[in-house]
């Protein structure tokens, strides 16, 4: 692991900061980040009742179930507290099933030769300058691996909470499903309001051999700085999953609704063939926040398929920009794409782009790609108002009307949070 | 039921209603005519509350639970929810909200405010399904998004089906006939005669006497540079058919 890191700070050294994004931001002094801060008290912790209650108190306050009181809905939650991965529930239960969910120090502990075998085989170290940073530096993160055939029995949970001041979260999270399994993941998000902006340069490696299903959903509200600009999470990810194996599926879907900037392409590497890849967004920006996010979709096998829904939402002074990549290799035949994308602009100050790039080296492929563009104005808010609904009613309508398509794809729960959250964030910007 | 006294309101620097004086009790219907700039739309808007238009001076007294309200002091939800509405002249599109959606919504955002018992989906689908037959609407239309690529007879009937679900104790219906063929507007008419009752009110703001053909009116109203200049009863409405309004203004 050292030379591994060894290696990749050194490629991380030669390397230039990349600046072809729709965003703009002052430099980073990478010197002057911390790079790990842990929580009081530190050391391995087995259960939660070793945790200082302090911390749990923390993640009640923010919604965030890492007791067991949890267990009722079936959901196992791996906590990581700034670069510490603080619990991780319903170890017992999962070990029944071969399921393993701990986290990534854990795992590079207690299963060396499956983190040697997988790690950095879908984001490699000189992947990208953030990635080859990460690779550098990282952490914490979640670790899970599905064995053969099982379905995975809770969804898995993750939640991130960058706390300390002045602290870069490098977390890696590494999911491996083998043949025939199948685990619904979910991320959550959260940092508290601060005037400096912090550094989250993430990589998610997620690997799926034949017929297996991973769906991976993030709820992101990393804080966004002030209304000035000030402050805010520079939210830097790399997430990326390969389809290896025959009829295998990866989805991601994400909403993204904090963060003074985020710059991710949560992407599929279609090798397998009759794999398929899906990508489901909800990107919010509003006062100064920049959002350049997207997908690629690489189609390499046979008989590939890809989905890709994203609805941009920009307000006040926000730019939003939608940038995707489908790419169909030379050998890969009857490739099918749908690509869709809306953008919803709120007030008259802010900006949507979007730059999908069609890369396209074999004839039977099937593509499609659709693109729109609308407006809440204070119209349509009036026009529900004279029907008795009132502007936050409205707004909630508007927005979900809007956002439907992706949200279904949530889990429950999410989904509830999901609509809260836009509903909140968009309550001062409008009309 | 609604009484609008010396009500004055711009729009930016333009003052709009002059001094609008005007009373309707339940169980009547007033046609609002006038040549084009005189302000019938502003003066429908202005009572539902529309953010474009600022009031300067008036009061719109509405019997609200036996007492007298002042509209102007209300939220535009508020004076929905208390039983006023519009059908509005060039209705919006709301992409993503279906029909359905949007009915229920309104429907029981008014049922709370009364204390009256929501209504559950699968009832409410019944109750809507009676309602589009009233005006002839095909069913499919229910799941569409609010207006959006509907003709613009399909969005004057939408209004008017809303009203209908509603069930407002005050419509005003701006310029509910303009744009519509014959048939079209014969059904909105039926759909409008059908609403009214000895418990509501209807104001029509029209351009042309057909739609007074078929929705009788018991007073019409002529205004005029944002002022009432003349009240009659239907035969007016022929008369200014005949002759213009010239012989009105000078």
């Amino acid at each position: 692991m050292l030379e591994f890191r060894l290696k990749s700070f050194q490629r991380w050294q030669k390397m230039t900061e990349p600046e072809w994004a729709h965003v703009s931001y002052p430099p980073i002094d990478f010197q002057d980040i911390r790079y790990y801060s842990a929580p009081k008290p530190k050391g391995n912790l087995s259960s939660l009742d070793e945790v200082d209650p302090e911390l749990i108190k923390t993640f009640d306050k923010l919604g965030i179930p890492v007791t067991e009181q949890k267990r009722l809905s079936g959901v196992a939650v791996d906590a990581v507290f700034d670069s510490v991965s603080v619990g991780t529930t319903h170890q017992d239960e999962l070990k029944k099933h071969g399921v393993i969910f701990c986290s990534i120090s854990e795992a590079i502990q207690d299963h060396p030769e499956l983190i040697k075998k997988y790690m950095a085989s879908v984001v490699p170290a000189a992947d990208n300058f953030y990635a080859a940073l990460n690779s550098a530096v990282f952490t914490d993160g979640s670790f899970c691996y599905i064995p053969k055939g099982v379905t995975c029995p809770l969804d898995l949970s993750t939640y991130f909470r960058i706390n300390a001041a002045e602290t870069g979260q490098f977390e890696r999270t590494l999911i491996v499903a083998e043949e025939g399994s199948y685990v619904n993941y979910l991320e959550g998000c959260t940092a508290p309001m601060r005037d400096e902006n912090q550094l989250h340069a993430a990589v998610v490696e997620i690997v799926a051999e034949a017929n297996a299903e991973v769906r991976y959903s993030t709820v992101q509200n990393w804080y966004a700085g002030d209304e000035d600009g000030v402050g805010g999470i520079y939210n830097f990810v790399t997430k990326r999953g390969e389809c290896r194996g025959n009829h295998s599926k990866i989805s991601w879907t994400q909403v993204e609704a904090g963060s003074a900037i985020t710059w991710k392409y949560p992407s599929v590497v279609l090798k397998g063939d009759h794999s398929s890849g899906e990508f489901y967004s909800v990107a919010l920006t509003n006062n100064r926040m920049q959002a350049d996010t997207g997908t690629k979709m690489i189609h390499l096998g046979n008989n590939t398929s890809s989905t890709i829904i994203s609805k941009g939402i920009s307000a006040d002074n926000s730019s939003n920009a939608y940038r995707g990549l489908v790419k169909i290799a030379a050998g890969a035949k009857n490739a099918r794409n749908y690509s869709q994308c809306d953008s919803l602009l709120v007030g008259d100050k802010c900006s949507a782009s979007t730059f999908p790039y069609l890369e396209c080296s074999n004839s039977s492929a099937t593509i499609e790609h659709e693109a729109s563009t609308s407006k809440i104005n204070a119209d349509q808010i009036f026009y529900l108002q004279s029907r008795g609904i009132d502007t936050e009613g409205a707004i909630s309508l508007l927005v979900n009307g809007f956002c439907k398509e992706v949200f279904k794809e949530l889990p429950l729960e999410f989904s509830v949070e999901a609509v809260k959250l836009l509903e909140m964030k968009l309550e001062n910007s409008i009309g | 039921m609604i009484q609008v006294k010396n009500l004055h309101a711009h729009v930016g620097d333009k003052e709009i209603l002059k001094g609008i004086n005007l009373t309707v009790n339940a169980g009547e219907v007033h046609a609002i005519m006038g040549p084009n700039g005189s302000g019938k739309s502003t003066l429908s808007k202005v009572i539902s509350g529309h953010p474009d238009y600022e009031v300067t001076s008036g009061e719109v007294l509405f019997d609200v639970n036996f007492k007298q309200k002042d509209l102007l002091d209300m939220e535009p939800e508020d004076r929905a929810r208390e039983g006023i509405f519009m059908s509005f002249q060039y209705p919006v599109e709301i992409p993503g909200v279906s029909n359905t959606v949007f009915l229920r919504a309104a429907f029981n955002a008014i049922c709370r405010h009364q204390g009256v018992e929501e209504m559950d989906p699968m009832d409410f689908n019944d109750f809507l399904s009676d309602k589009m037959k009233l005006l002839k609407m095909d069913p499919s239309m229910l799941s569409r998004p609010v207006n959006v690529d509907f003709s613009g007879g399909e969005k004057k009937r939408n209004e008017i089906l809303q009203m209908a679900v509603l069930n407002p104790r005050l419509a005003l219906l701006d310029e509910t006939d303009s744009g519509l063929d014959v048939d079209s507007m014969k059904i909105v008419a039926n759909g409008i005669n059908a609403i009214k009752s000895k418990h509501n009110a209807v104001v029509l703001v029209t351009h042309y006497q057909r739609l007074l053909d078929y929705i009788v009116p018991d007073f019409v109203h002529v205004l005029y540079q944002g002022k009432i200049i003349k009240s009659g009863d239907k035969t007016l409405a022929y008369e200014i058919e005949e002759k213009g309004y010239d012989w009105l203004i000078g």
